[in-house]
């Protein structure tokens, strides 16, 4: 790891206040892509902004529709949530298979989808849940959100706050593990609710995408038979030493049956 | 005093307290006074010459005490890094030898390849300052491929061989497997890729070096798996150094797997550092140096053929192997491929004739040498595929052609050069299908397809060749050292006993083994023996650890130092009771005069060593202690069967094994709960060769493809099941403990027997390994495609 | 620029001035001299340098120091009693076995024990796919899983 000057944040105004000094600053979350980055010297910040010590952006509201997560919510705090066990148990399951357990006690929502990592699983769970992502300066629709590979809409000096998801009918999410990094090869979120059906792709294209056909398939008529037939074009997906894009397609296809035999619990 | 005997007893580890609380000593544990810490500049280029190096900069940096580079080595006279075993060609010549300099000279012939060394006052700070070593690389264009490596036009690694071979080499009567081929009913032909390896013992290496200007004098802590071995190629070939001055410490070692045999280029730096800037220098690798930098094991590519009778009998077996050396000679790396494959092809079975060639290539790759198994888990899948093919080719039960063609009269004399002295593959072949439960497999396959599942079941029935070896017989096939093992038995005056011993344990449990056959052996509580490794400032000498040969070696040279122990007890013990010497037995820890209640104990005679007051003092030397060497007359022959079975989910291609019986004939188990273990670890390594870990290099630019976790897929809990284990005992006939080794047999056996049992969930002749879900996949639609067709 | 940064290490307050990029883990080892947390690799999978952070397993090489500010620490140092008997986890992982080279062992046990106290019925499946995030090249899990087992029911006891 390279040098840098550390600052710790002490309220979201605060961490806005030092990105806007050290314009080249990152904000550190959990960590858990960050720092491995930096020890392979493959990230080289000269400033790192601190949010660990941010109490605003930790916690979890249920409130009625709508489940919100602050940013620096813990992947296994929202996984053991009873508030996300009991209104969309699917984002529960999703945050339970990010990485591993001490991963997982690090990791956070907000540093996650901010990194727009290809292979993650919450962008599939954003998208596929129609999330709203909070700022400290907007509201992000999910499907303007993730722009591309390691790319996202939010602009310098904008921190993520919050996640909020409404609540589906049901929902699930199957993913297909990279066998060492397990990281999702390809992960398919699924869910019907109020805006309808949604079925968002992760691991399989250079940022989280939805299958519209398979949308379409599926409000006519919510089963796995729905999705079966509907292959995805695998122009464009990624392909690498564990799986081609044609094997990655093939899979979407596969996971996105899954997801919906689980979504209706079968 | 009978319940001293402790053979066969599941003894709870001595040297698992320290461990369970942190307190073990790795080597990057140790800190010196005044340690500087060695950063290894690597080439980032698979293949280039280096026109330029200037290190101004980099000395410049903060906390920078030196830079080192080839050239520094080269006018300080350091040798290249040796190879231990001298392989003859097919034409009676020498194998090709390049040169192997700890830091490149002139040229780089792998990614990782070292160029130059930083030291500093830190780890951070030599590792800042290495990034400003500047060289000047012209790039050359590299091969990775094995396949490529012998191409028309292939870029030449090293001068002295231009066509990148290393040898040519041939074992057994080509004239009459050519002939028995000729007239066989049937022939089974498979060509094989044995996946290249990364070993990953999860302690990365290290090694801390210092001199003593006042002794001159250096101590070396390494990750090493035979300090003694380490010490004498070092001093001998590279450095040196007079060998008496050079102190060797292996302190507690994470693990292997072969990979901590040899001596890397590392460990001669920094200690040949340490004089130059006359402090302590530490190298500790990060997992990333480990890929680049730890020998790989595997890599051949394979023609394989067996004939057989109309009754499936086998009538001879030809192999042509082609296996990748790497860059340059790992320490043993040329004696794999030959002496420890070919020797082993002919498996459990009585195939009268036998021709292997094996051509081995320099790559631009990492050096490959031993990874546990070592060439017989590659011989191992030669021929159980093949049988196990020619068995479903000739609708033959796979069970009954082995028993066809089991070897069933002992000693056996192979085609392929060993004399088997023992075993009894249907006892092992029995026991194993009966704790599979083989009889039920035709209804679990079919509850598996209601579940949409394939399920399938194959067998490897292996042989190893372990106690390497008999130093004559080594010697005369190119060893370059001896291979036997030493002990020490140190009895103390209050009769407690500290062992010296050559075998180091980096996780195979001497410290209880070996404690438990002194112990048992001179009638005394465990309690009172601790067992001493892995120090050339403490143990006498030795061979070190591999190739499953610690308690068939190492522990017969304890067991003849306790013997010696005993007879010069029963001296002091006879003039104690005043009775004559041949009148003197021992038991249960106790002198005793036949047939008389007069006894003396253990502890006794050896306060009467100490202090001879009442002594023979004329006729025998005071005190007790005595050492042995021990020289192997010949290997030992573990062998088994294992039964794997596997369900595929057919619309992703991962694979699962549902059920993994091993049945070994490790000869007598000393303690059966260190053997299981030993069991498990190889069984998954076998499983992790079979279906998950591959060493990919990209074939243009020679990048290292897997080099890091993320990418190279190590098994992990939920990629095994539970093993069913059993064991079975024809005793070793030429130990005396009738010991055989277990370490390698679960790496050897499982890669074939869980790709026998895939290609028949498959339904398809043959998968590549490792069998990735994609790989599977695909397999299933080529069937979909022909099915179709 | 060194930064001071304080915490609670198997139950002693420390406080040291740093780099910033001083890893966690490298001041555990380096600084306090704890050195039963291990390093096994550089991109956080191999699970060798699990502690305790506030109860919960993290990987403290994946981790800057500075992130651990205020917190309980506990490392495999501070896991037996204070006479050093063993913990009912540690004294699992030796009655089955559970252990080679004893290098992953640390982070194993750390693992292990968080596991234990997060999960009240640990099946062989579970403690599988729970223990994802530490690799053992020696044993093959199959005793590690029986010592986790083993371990969570005398923790219960």
């Amino acid at each position: 790891m390279y040098q840098f000057n550390y600052h710790k944040a002490s309220s979201v105004a605060d961490a806005v206040a030092l990105l806007a000094r050290n314009p080249d600053a990152k904000l550190l979350a959990g960590g858990q892509t960050l720092i491995g980055a930096m020890k392979l010297r493959l990230a080289a910040p000269p400033d790192l902004v601190d949010l660990g010590a941010i109490a605003e952006l930790r916690g979890i509201k249920a409130d009625g529709g709508t489940l919100t997560i602050g940013a620096m919510t813990r992947h296994a705090e929202v996984a053991a949530s009873k508030d996300v066990t009991q209104s969309i148990p699917a984002l529960a399951a999703l945050a339970a298979s990010i990485g591993d357990r001490m991963v997982r006690n690090m990791g956070t929502i907000g540093g996650s989808i901010a990194n727009s990592d290809p292979a993650a699983d919450y962008p599939a769970g954003v998208l596929g849940l129609a999330a709203t992502v909070n700022t400290n300066k907007r509201k992000i629709a999910a499907d303007q959100f993730f722009k591309g590979m390691y790319e996202t809409a939010l602009e310098p000096g904008e921190i993520i706050t919050s996640v909020s998801f409404p609540v589906p009918k049901r929902a699930a999410y199957a993913k297909f593990k990279n066998p060492a990094s397990r990281y999702a090869i390809v992960g398919v979120f699924v869910s019907e609710g109020q805006g309808g059906v949604r079925v968002a792709v992760t691991g399989a294209g250079p940022s989280a995408f939805r299958v519209p056909e398979m949308e379409k398939a599926l409000a006519s008529k919510f089963s796995p038979e729905a999705v079966a037939g509907i292959k995805v074009s695998a122009a464009g997906l990624n392909s690498d030493l564990h799986a081609s894009s044609e094997y990655r397609a093939h899979l979407v296809t596969v996971m996105a049956k899954r997801a919906v035999q689980a979504a209706l619990g079968q | 005093m009978g319940e001293m005997n402790l053979i066969g007893t599941a003894v709870k580890r001595k040297e698992d307290y320290r461990f369970l609380t942190g307190a073990g000593t790795y080597t990057d544990d140790v800190r010196l006074d005044r340690q500087t810490y060695a950063y290894f500049v690597r080439s980032p280029h698979a293949h280039a010459t280096i026109k330029r190096i200037d290190k101004d900069k980099a000395l410049r940096a903060p906390g920078v005490l030196a830079v080192f580079t080839g050239e520094d080595l080269a006018a300080a006279k350091v040798a290249g890094l040796p190879c231990g075993w001298l392989i003859t060609d097919v034409n009676g010549q020498p194998m090709k030898e390049p040169a192997h300099p700890p830091l490149a000279q002139g040229k780089v012939r792998y990614v990782g390849d070292h160029v130059a060394v930083v030291i500093a006052e830190s780890y951070l700070e030599a590792k800042d300052a290495g990034e400003l070593v500047q060289v000047d690389y012209d790039v050359l264009p590299s091969v990775v491929d094995v396949a490529d490596a012998r191409k028309k036009g292939a870029p030449v690694l090293h001068e002295i061989a231009p066509d990148n071979t290393c040898y040519v080499w041939a074992l057994g009567d080509k004239a009459a497997v050519d002939k028995a081929f000729a007239s066989a009913h049937h022939v089974t032909k498979l060509d094989f890729v044995n996946n290249r390896l990364i070993p990953n013992a999860v302690e990365p290496r290290a090694a801390l070096a210092s001199y003593n200007r006042a002794e001159d004098s250096y101590t070396l802590y390494v990750a090493s798996q035979n300090p003694h071995v380490e010490r004498l190629l070092m001093t001998a070939f590279v450095l040196g150094l007079p060998e008496h001055k050079v102190r060797v410490i292996a302190p507690d070692v994470g693990g292997g797997f072969g990979s901590k045999i040899y001596l890397y280029a590392e460990d001669v730096v920094v200690t040949w550092a340490s004089r130059q800037i006359n402090r302590p220098v530490k190298w500790t690798a990060e997992r990333s140096e480990s890929f680049l930098s730890d020998a790989h094991g595997r890599d051949h590519l394979t023609r394989a053929e067996l004939a057989l009778d109309k009754d499936g009998k086998f009538l001879a077996i030809r192999v042509q192997t082609t296996a990748s050396m790497g860059a340059y000679l790992s320490t043993f790396a040329s004696c794999i491929p030959t002496i420890l494959y070919a020797t082993l092809l002919a498996g459990q079975y009585t195939t009268p004739v036998i021709y292997c060639e094996v051509t081995a290539v320099f790559t631009n790759t990492t050096p490959v040498d031993a990874y546990r198994g070592a060439g017989r888990p590659e011989a191992t899948y030669v021929v159980e595929r093949l049988v196990e093919t020619a068995a479903r080719e000739m609708k033959l039960d796979p069970a009954e052609i082995r028993r066809r063609n089991f070897i069933r009269e002992f000693p056996y004399q192979t085609p392929v050069a060993l004399l088997y002295d023992t075993g009894n593959y249907e006892a092992t072949l029995g026991a194993a299908m009966k704790l599979a439960d083989v009889a039920g497999f035709p209804a679990r396959r079919q509850e598996a397809a209601a579940r949409g599942k394939l399920r399938g079941l194959g067998y490897a029935a292996y042989i190893e060749a372990c106690g390497i070896a008999p130093s004559n017989i080594a010697g005369s096939l190119g060893a370059r050292a001896g291979l036997f093992e030493a002990g020490e038995v140190r009895v103390h005056p209050t009769g407690k006993v500290t062992v010296f011993t050559g075998s180091h344990s980096h996780g195979q449990g001497h410290e209880t083994t070996f404690a438990q056959v002194v112990a048992s052996r001179l009638g005394i509580p465990i309690d009172d023996v601790d067992i001493v490794h892995g120090d050339t400032g403490r143990v006498l000498f030795g061979m070190g650890t591999y190739g499953s040969r610690s308690i068939a070696v190492g522990g017969t040279a304890i067991v003849k130092a306790v013997d010696k122990v005993i007879a010069k007890g029963k001296k002091i013990a006879a003039h104690l009771m005043e009775a004559a010497e041949t009148d003197v037995e021992f038991a249960d820890g106790v002198f005793k005069v036949a047939g008389t209640d007069k006894q003396v104990p253990f502890a006794q005679v050896a306060l009467t060593a100490y202090v001879p007051h009442n002594y023979p003092l004329d006729k025998l030397e005071p005190g007790l202690n005595e050492n042995a060497f021990y020289d192997p007359t010949n290997f030992t022959f573990p062998a088994g069967t294992y039964v794997c079975e596997v369900e595929v989910d057919p619309d992703t291609g991962s694979t699962e094994i549902v059920s993994f019986t091993a049945v070994d004939d490790f000869g007598k188990v000393i303690n059966p709960m260190i053997v299981a273990g030993q069991v498990h670890g190889g069984l998954t390594q076998g499983i992790g060769q079979a279906l998950l870990e591959n060493c990919r290099y990209d074939s243009q630019s020679g990048q290292l493809l897997t080099g890091s976790l993320l990418d190279y897929c190590m098994p992990r809990a939920d990629n095994v099941p539970s093993f069913k284990l059993d064991t079975k005992e024809t005793p070793c006939t030429h130990n005396p403990l009738g010991v055989k080794g277990c370490g390698e047999a679960g790496a050897i056996g499982a890669p074939a027997a869980v790709m026998n049992a895939l290609t028949d969930a498959l339904g398809v002749r043959d998968l590549e390994m490792p069998a990735t879900p994609e790989r599977v996949w695909r397999a299933l639609q080529q069937t979909k495609i022909r099915q179709a067709a | 620029m060194s930064v001071k940064v304080s915490m609670t290490v198997n139950g002693k307050p420390v406080t040291a001035e740093v780099e910033p990029r001083t890893l966690l883990v490298d001041f555990i080892r380096a600084q306090l001299r704890l050195t039963g947390t291990h390093v096994g690799c550089d991109t956080a999978q191999c699970g060798a340098c699990t502690i305790h952070m506030n109860g919960a397993a993290v990987k403290c090489c994946n981790m800057l120091v500075m992130q651990a500010q205020g917190a309980n620490i506990v490392t495999i140092e501070g896991i037996a009693a204070a006479d050093g008997k063993l913990h009912p986890m540690q004294e699992a992982f030796r009655d089955h076995h559970g252990l080679q080279c004893g290098f992953c062992t640390p982070g194993m046990v750390m693992s292990a024990i968080e596991l234990a106290q997060r999960h009240p019925g640990l099946t062989e499946a579970t403690i599988r796919a729970e223990l994802d995030g530490n690799i053992c090249r020696c044993t093959g899990y199959h005793n590690i899983v029986k010592a986790v087992q083993a371990g969570a029911q005398a923790m219960r006891s």
